[in-house]
């Protein structure tokens, strides 16, 4: 049953979250920021499955359930306003997206 | 009859209230200012007949208005008090008054602030008869101030020229910080004895400090600063000469016969607190002779008539402030009186001649005018023998002799005052007749324009009369004053003289100036202009003319630095710190703002980082 | 019932004003006016009734909020009665001033300034410290607006300046009230705002000193003292002339008020320990505000400094606490109030005339309006403390008051009159006097404003020449004060 200890699944949801939010940072474009965060959603739910795993709790898989539908609705809406703005601006930049700072 | 005593400030009041409310043709308002001003003066003999002939109870009369104010302890009234010295100034102001308003009718006809002229004067009169009749220092005050403001208000009373209202300003400020060392003096009359009552004063200051003690001293120091501001003497007498900006029977009312006096009233009213303090009444004397001197010689050097006259009444003060000093009370207020006449009566002939030569005010651009204006200077001259003190004949002669006699033979005389007096004869004598001899005689430098008709005159005609016949009512005057202001006399004489060898040698110095005079001025004018050209001579000229510099170091010393604070600190300082503030917010909101970027990415790090912060600081502290 | 109405019929008068204004501007003029002579009547009416009634001429009280203690106390004595009289007289002259003046908004003016007075009065009448802030708070937000709305070119700057001045004192009043009340709960149990029941409320020094200091800087703000006044020279070079009226003559009355009414009963030992640097400020007020006056070329903000210096002079009087010098406070105040208003009121007519409020663009003006330029003569003789005024009683008792225990404070404050001489004169003399350079042709009083400028001057003569009537209706607020100290 304990055939992958709990440490290994954070590491791996460590990673993948630091992965994520190396390439938000990074990124200018959209498109790629919005990928980036959805890593980053993953690398949070590893870890939630593996947290549910070693406490033999289901728990860890409904949140991960959660993040999941959240992930989608998230990307539906962001991905509906980056067609928008694209229109709007010809842009999908994250960098000239600066009305407050001028 | 001394019931309508409140009638005699009252009734100038009223009418200075009616002339500057109501818009009066010409004839109605000089017609109004002089018979108020007469029934004024008729009630004042009315009532100084009736103190004669039945005194009242203690020799004093004090007439209650009204209760003033009453605020804890501090109940001042509105009351008048009568005594043989307030009756004195009071007959004099008002009879001056009346004679100097009489004058103007004529003498301001041309202007059109006629109305103007008469309201201020009328207040004037109101408020310098309320001083002199004053039970308590409060009101004197009111009126003090009062006189000051009629004064500011007829200097510049041709306002339309800058020069005159500066000087009207000058008048009223230097004026003022004499009254602010009275003010003070009253408040601490109030603290140590608890009242500001006069006659209280004099009752309750002697039980409560000895001589020589120090409150007492600070009194009289504090009051005294008063009487020099308003008196013009050392060191606040600069503002007199400039007051000539104002029309002459402003000058010989206001800054010849009664105003300017009321700084001896003050000390002859408070007398009692002098005794007290022997240090002050002594500054009071050294005051007084320095005064007269420095004035003196100031007047020989003057061009223009009114100024060489408004020194010479300086100088004058100064010689009621030396009998002031001395203890010789009565003799002071003798002076007074018959200066009164004779330098009210000096500046109306001024003011004829003036006139006459279209306003010309240069001593030297006259001359050769005594068969012009016959009476003017028959007038004048009699008034000028009497400010130099002819013998035997002028009231002039009388009251300085008696000073002179003060100088030497009363409580605080000494030698050196005596002799100060004495030189002060000569210069008076010396600046009295160069001025008559350059304007009345010798060569007629300008054409006559105007000659002035009966009510300029009269009023001089009567003034000559007094400047001679004051002289003689010394004795019953110092009778009179005798109760309320007695004569201090010290145990031996500080000159080893009679009184008559005292006169005789005021006399002879007398003659001497009188001669001095003549040879200069009419004999050889050479000899003096060539004394004026030599650079010791011119030097020595120029610094007498500008009054001793003292003009110029005030200038220096208060006038210059206090424009320049008020200029620096314009801005305000102080909401520069506000502003300090308000640019320190600024800089905190420029601060903040740039982080709010609207850079996308550059926010997702910021909550990164702050999270991984946050989060170490939880796990490891 | 009465003191209630003192205050609803100013709100209402103002509502009705602003309603009626769109149809008929002048309606809403005149309903200002109605509604301050009816107030005027109203406290007349008192004045007769009861003025021999005791301490308290009336009084109503209402609970208000009761969970908290709050009550809707509203009282009167004569202190109160005096400054409510002449707040009415002060708020009459500001709407008939503004008669030509203001012309935009008419409606929304009036309001603003009913509903100034209204929180005046409630400031004079309340006892009960919420509603006490209540009404002080109402003076400032309407205030706010008539400067910023009716102003001259840089009224935003101004009204902003005036609005963070007093609200952010104000907001420490509130915490000291507060702080008051929750200290007054832990010793006795009992939640309220009630003045009496607040006055001996034991507090450490040091919680005294503090709450005093809150209550301290409300007043200071506003009376204004220095170094708190900077707000004033703004506002009133800003200001319509009615505004400054308001603000210069009648603002000062509320924090002297309050001074006496609460600051020294609420806290009488931590009074008496800030007592000398209160007198301090107040000597220092009195020789800055004369000085800064003096170099001034606008006339609002010249009258504004000699304002300052004026308050100094109430600072130095409340706070030299002896009999003589807080009567004479009180005088000061009143009399302030009239010379104060007046001289606004003339620079509100020469602006009119002239069209500027720049001594440079006025000089010899005695040449073509000689009555206006009497009446301005005279009112600067009023500030400059010339005996027979109003003014010259209240600060020669103030100094006399002081001199008993504060010998240099009073010597200091009287080279402060000698100080106002400078710039009284100056202003006439620059004004006034010298040479008409423009050739201005312009017309002199008109009967109205004769009228009203002519009561002003028989009112500071009264109170020059017979102020006793005035003194003994408010005897009994000033006297004890100093009795708090023994």
């Amino acid at each position: 049953m304990n055939a992958v200890p709990m440490s290994h699944g954070l590491i791996l949801g460590g990673i993948l979250f630091a992965i994520g939010l190396a390439g938000l940072l990074m990124r200018r474009n959209l498109l790629l920021i919005l990928v980036s965060i959805e890593v980053m959603l993953n690398g949070a739910g590893v870890a939630f499955v593996a947290a549910g795993s070693r406490w033999a709790q289901p728990d860890g898989q409904i949140m991960f359930l959660f993040i999941l539908a959240a992930a989608a609705a998230e990307v539906s809406v962001a991905l509906a306003l980056l067609v928008r703005y694209y229109r709007m601006r010809g842009t999908l930049d994250a960098d000239t997206a600066r009305g407050l700072g001028e | 009859m001394l019931e309508l005593l409140w009638l005699v400030p009252a009734i100038p009041f009223a009418s200075a209230l009616v002339l500057a409310v109501v818009r009066l043709p010409r004839k109605v308002v000089a017609w109004l200012a002089v018979a108020s001003i007469a029934a004024s003066t008729i009630i004042s003999l009315l009532i100084t007949y009736s103190f004669l002939h039945a005194p009242p109870a203690g020799n004093a009369y004090t007439e209650v208005l009204w209760r003033w104010l009453d605020v804890s302890g501090f109940h001042p009234d509105i009351a008048l008090y009568l005594d043989p010295l307030s009756l004195i100034f009071m007959v004099v102001v008002a009879f001056v008054s009346f004679l100097i308003h009489l004058y103007s009718t004529e003498f301001m006809i041309g202007d059109d602030g006629y109305s103007r002229f008469f309201a201020y004067m009328n207040l004037f009169v109101a408020s310098m008869l309320t001083l002199v009749l004053a039970n308590n220092l409060l009101l004197l005050y009111l009126g003090w101030e009062g006189v000051g403001l009629c004064s500011y208000l007829l200097i510049g009373f041709w306002y339309r020229d800058p020069v005159n209202g500066l000087a009207g300003r000058k008048a009223f400020i230097v004026t003022r910080v004499g009254d602010t060392s009275f003010a003070i003096g009253l408040f601490l009359l109030f603290q140590q004895l608890g009242t500001l009552n006069i006659q209280d004063l004099m009752r309750v200051a002697p039980q409560s400090w000895h001589v020589g003690s120090g409150v007492a001293v600070a009194v009289a120091f504090l009051l005294l600063g008063g009487a020099v501001g308003k008196s013009a003497q050392l060191p606040l007498q600069t503002w007199l000469p400039d007051a000539m900006a104002g029309p002459t029977p402003v000058s010989a009312l206001i800054h010849a016969a009664t105003m300017v006096t009321a700084g001896v009233y003050l000390i002859a009213r408070t007398h009692v607190l002098y005794a007290l303090a022997p240090s002050a009444q002594f500054a009071v004397a050294v005051i007084g002779a320095a005064t007269l001197l420095l004035a003196g010689f100031s007047a020989l050097t003057q061009h223009d008539l009114k100024r060489v006259l408004a020194y010479s009444t300086i100088s004058q003060v100064g010689y009621m402030f030396l009998a002031l000093g001395v203890g010789a009370w009565p003799a002071a207020v003798f002076h007074f009186m018959t200066h009164a006449f004779f330098k009210a009566l000096l500046f109306l002939g001024a003011g004829i001649v003036i006139q006459a030569l279209h306003e010309e005010h240069d001593i030297f651009r006259m001359g050769g005018l005594w068969n012009r204006l016959p009476v003017a200077f028959w007038t004048f001259l009699i008034a000028g023998c009497s400010l130099a003190g002819l013998p035997l004949i002028t009231a002039g002669a009388f009251s300085k002799d008696w000073i002179l006699w003060g100088a030497a033979s009363a409580a605080q005389g000494s030698t050196g005052l005596w002799v100060a007096a004495l030189v002060g004869v000569l210069l008076t004598s010396l600046y009295t007749f160069r001025m008559i001899f350059l304007v009345f005689f010798g060569q007629e430098h300008t054409p006559i324009a105007k000659k002035p008709g009966a009510a300029m005159l009269i009023p001089c005609i009567v003034l000559a009369f007094l400047s001679i016949a004051g002289g003689y009512i010394r004795i019953p005057f110092a009778h009179f004053l005798e109760e309320v202001l007695p004569w201090t006399t010290r145990v031996a004489s500080a000159v080893p003289l009679s009184e008559t060898a005292s006169a005789t040698a005021a006399g002879l110095v007398f003659l001497l100036g009188l001669v001095l005079a003549w040879f200069f001025i009419l004999r050889r004018p050479s000899l003096s202009s060539a004394l004026v050209k030599n650079p010791a001579g011119a030097a020595l000229h120029r610094f007498w003319f500008s009054d001793w510099a003292m003009d110029w170091l005030y200038e220096r010393l208060f006038v210059r630095p206090i424009l320049w604070i008020a200029q620096i600190g314009k801005g305000d300082v102080i909401d520069g710190s506000y502003d300090g503030l308000a640019l320190l917010t600024q800089g905190g909101w420029r601060a903040l703002r740039s982080t709010q970027s609207g850079k996308l990415r550059w926010y997702a790090a910021v909550i990164a980082g702050g999270t991984i912060i946050f989060i170490a600081v939880v796990l490891f502290l | 019932m009465i003191l209630l109405w003192l205050i609803v019929v100013l709100i209402i008068g103002g509502i009705l004003a602003w309603a009626v204004a769109r149809a008929i501007p002048l309606l809403s003029r005149w309903i200002s006016v109605v509604a301050i002579l009816l107030d005027l009547a109203l406290a007349l009416y008192l004045a007769v009734q009861h003025l021999n009634a005791g301490p308290w001429l009336a009084q109503a009280d209402w609970d208000w909020i009761p969970q908290f203690g709050i009550h809707f106390h509203l009282a009167m004595d004569g202190l109160s009665l005096l400054l409510v009289i002449l707040t009415l007289f002060i708020g009459l002259l500001a709407v008939f001033v503004s008669w030509r003046e203001i012309t935009t908004a008419i409606g929304f003016y009036h309001f603003n300034i009913l509903c100034i007075l209204a929180g005046i009065l409630g400031v004079f009448l309340s006892l009960d410290l919420f509603l006490f802030y209540f009404s002080w708070e109402l003076m400032l937000v309407p205030m706010y607006f008539l400067i910023l709305l009716w102003g001259r070119e840089h009224r935003a700057r101004a009204a902003i300046k005036f609005f963070l001045f007093t609200q952010i004192s104000g907001l420490l009043m509130l915490i000291a009230i507060l702080a008051l009340y929750i200290a007054h709960y832990r010793v006795t149990g009992i939640y309220t705002f009630e003045y009496a029941e607040l006055l001996g409320t034991p507090l450490s020094p040091l919680a005294s000193m503090c709450i005093m200091l809150g209550f301290f800087a409300a007043f200071a703000v506003k009376l204004p003292v220095f170094p708190f006044h900077t707000w004033l020279p703004d506002a009133c070079a800003e200001a319509s002339t009615g505004t400054n009226m308001i603000l210069a003559g009648l603002l000062a009355t509320t924090a002297g008020y309050g001074m006496i009414r609460f600051l020294f009963p609420l806290f009488p030992n931590a009074t008496r320990t800030f007592a000398p640097i209160a007198m301090i400020l107040a000597v220092i007020g009195i020789l800055y505000g004369a000085f800064l006056a003096l170099s001034q070329t606008n006339l609002m903000r010249l009258l504004a400094y000699a304002s300052i210096s004026h308050l100094g002079f109430v600072l130095l009087g409340i706070f030299a606490s002896n009999a003589l010098s807080v009567q004479g406070a009180v005088m000061t105040m009143i009399a302030h109030g009239i010379s104060t208003g007046a001289l606004f009121l003339i620079a509100g007519l020469l602006e009119a005339r002239t069209g500027s409020r720049e001594l440079d663009s006025m000089s010899g003006l005695w040449d073509t309006v000689p009555r206006l330029s009497g009446v301005g003569l005279f009112f600067a003789l009023a500030s400059l403390g010339l005996p027979g005024m109003g003014d010259f009683i209240g600060e020669f008792l103030v100094l006399l008051g002081t001199f008993r225990g504060h010998l240099i404070f009073a010597i200091v404050a009287a080279c402060g009159v000698l100080a106002a001489m400078f710039y009284a004169l100056r202003f006439v003399q620059r004004a006034f006097h010298g040479p008409n350079l423009r050739q201005l042709h312009l017309p002199d009083l008109a009967m109205r404003e004769g009228f009203v400028l002519g009561v002003m001057i028989v009112a500071l003569l009264w109170l020059g020449f017979y102020p006793q009537p005035v003194f003994h209706t408010f005897a009994h607020a000033a006297n004890h004060l100093p009795a708090l100290w023994r």
